[in-house]
């Protein structure tokens, strides 16, 4: 009996030989929609783990150095952003920039970090992007198109990594 | 996930502070990471938060990192945390 009861005390607390993981897709190349998952691995390498984010389709944006601190948010069809104005209004030259820029300045103000500065962030505390291959020969993006750090992968490369994660994200 | 808020923190010593008034989500964690990261074991980091997400995301960071948290203040405008770095691998 005295047995069991020793076996059965806690553990001393200590963190886990085997960081955690998440591994998040990014989907989306609209400004509001590349934070999401540079906020969440950010967070995540802060708190020790293990991030990773695949970049496809036009998530690839986020990647691309000439791209990246030029995305946009839209008026159009959107009407929880930034700007509230009626489609036809947000279709109308300059409603996307106005948008865009609105969306800045709120950032601005709150004190947030900028896209490029979160890539930096980010890479600055381990996490990994993986650039989707098949989206770079359909949208014709070149190796040197991307940010440094970028790793090229697959479908079953980001499975393989992700199938070892705690956490997994399509955002 | 309940956190016990205003722990008594008389008499903490402190080995470095941070404050990230102004500063939202993800950075005070962020911020704290980086400042604990500098720490030994044992070392205490006194941390001032106006990010009211703090109040759960800064002893999330602790239980994460496998830091103790050793004092919360409540205060109108700000919070303020004690973090003693733990043992890490």
């Amino acid at each position: 009996m005295t047995d069991i009861l020793e076996r059965a005390e806690p553990v001393e607390a200590s963190a886990p030989a085997k960081p955690k993981r998440i591994a998040l897709i990014a989907s989306k190349g609209t400004l509001d929609q590349a934070y999401p998952p540079l906020i969440l691995a950010t967070t995540a390498a802060s708190l020790g783990w293990e991030a990773g984010i695949f970049f496809t389709f036009y998530g690839l944006d986020i990647l691309h150095q000439d791209r990246f601190e030029k995305l946009k948010v839209a008026s159009l069809a959107n009407p929880a952003g930034p700007i509230q104005l009626p489609n036809i209004l947000g279709a109308l030259p300059g409603a996307t920039a106005a948008a865009t820029a609105m969306m800045k300045k709120w950032m601005n103000t709150a004190n947030m970090p900028s896209v490029p500065e979160f890539i930096e962030m980010t890479q600055g505390l381990g996490v990994r992007f993986f650039a989707c291959s098949t989206t770079m020969g359909v949208m014709g993006v070149e190796e040197g198109d991307l940010i440094k750090g970028a790793e090229i992968a697959g479908a079953a490369a980001f499975l393989d990594y992700a199938a070892e994660a705690d956490i997994q994200l399509f955002i | 996930m309940t956190t016990q808020y205003d722990i008594p923190t008389n008499d903490l010593s402190v080995d470095a502070e941070l404050d990230t008034s102004g500063l939202l989500c993800p950075l005070p964690v962020y911020k704290a990471s980086i400042a604990l990261g500098q720490l030994s074991k044992g070392q205490v980091l006194h941390l001032i938060t106006t990010d009211p997400g703090s109040l759960e995301d800064i002893p999330a960071l602790a239980r994460q990192l496998g830091d103790t948290l050793l004092g919360v203040e409540r205060l109108e405008d700000r919070q303020l945390f004690w973090i003693e770095k733990g043992d890490r691998p």
